[in-house]
């Protein structure tokens, strides 16, 4: 991801390069099961999933958003902190999905005395199929 | 069986969540996540942060795996439709952290197939002085059950 601009000069409705994850792996819903501690057999056992009516395994809507998350401290850097963060799930994803996480700046403000950033954020399949939409709020030190 | 109202305000026990280096090693290696600010003193301390932190979705793996929810709900009828994050104050490696799940809202709408009931859990987060340091708030969808 290139970061070519500086948070404090970020202006409403300016859009951030995105950023595009590695295709989603049945080792990954493995490692997220057990960091996450949700061993959900919808996420591991073809098998399972297919007797409830899927093509097999789908991914964890969190690990979607733990991309959403990667994406917004990349943005945040060393300069802000995360003040708030929260995601809407959409479609479902599986193995094989990649995702593009990208967002505009919905609005700039002051609070406390710190400058705040607000971002509307979007996780989307590469075939541009939203999966999941967002916002969170930096805050500047 | 429908949930009322009642079960607002409802909490689970309180349980101490310890933030390990491995376990937040593990999880930011799962989304392939690799900022310095979960790994590298020197840049983290430079930052805004001003010291190593975890994940922003970390929160969601600090349930003990034990504690009992304050509601008893059906899975096959939960759906987590939103998950939001309140950050007050850095989450570190080493904190123990107590935790309490709440429910804290809990309202009806009428869906395409029947009533759909909204469920608000609170996971409140808080350090040893009590002060509050996050705020994991899941809305869960509640379908209705199926006769």
């Amino acid at each position: 991801m290139i970061k070519d601009w500086v948070l404090e000069e970020l202006t409403v409705d300016q859009k951030l390069e995105p950023m595009v994850k590695s295709p989603i792996t049945k080792v990954q819903l493995a490692q997220y099961a057990g960091a996450s501690g949700d061993f959900n057999p919808l996420h591991l056992d073809d098998g399972f999933a297919q007797k409830i009516g899927m093509d097999g395994v789908i991914a964890h809507g969190m690990l979607v958003m733990g991309f959403l998350g990667e994406y917004v401290m990349k943005i945040a850097g060393k300069e802000a902190r995360v003040a708030n963060f929260k995601m809407r799930f959409g479609k479902m994803t599986v193995p094989g999905d990649e995702i593009r996480c990208s967002g505009v700046v919905e609005r700039t403000y002051e609070e406390d005395g710190k400058r705040c950033i607000a971002l509307e954020l979007t996780a989307e399949k590469v075939s541009g199929e939203v999966v999941g939409a967002g916002s969170a709020i930096l805050q500047l030190t | 069986m429908d949930l009322d109202k009642s079960v607002i305000g409802l909490t689970s026990d309180e349980y101490v969540f310890e933030v390990e280096s491995r376990h937040v090693g593990q999880f930011a290696t799962a989304i392939g996540d690799d900022n310095p600010l979960y790994t590298d003193d020197r840049y983290a301390k430079e930052s805004a942060y001003e010291g190593l932190v975890v994940p922003p979705t970390f929160p969601i793996a600090m349930n003990d795996g034990k504690v009992e929810m304050p509601v008893q709900l059906d899975h096959r009828r939960m759906l987590h439709g939103e998950q939001e994050f309140l950050y007050y104050k850095p989450i570190r490696i080493g904190d123990q952290l107590r935790c309490q799940i709440k429910v804290s809202d809990l309202y009806d709408k009428e869906g395409k197939s029947g009533k759909m009931q909204f469920l608000k859990l609170d996971t409140e987060m808080k350090d040893e002085a009590g002060e509050l340091v996050c705020i994991s708030r899941m809305n869960i969808v509640y379908r209705a059950a199926k006769n």
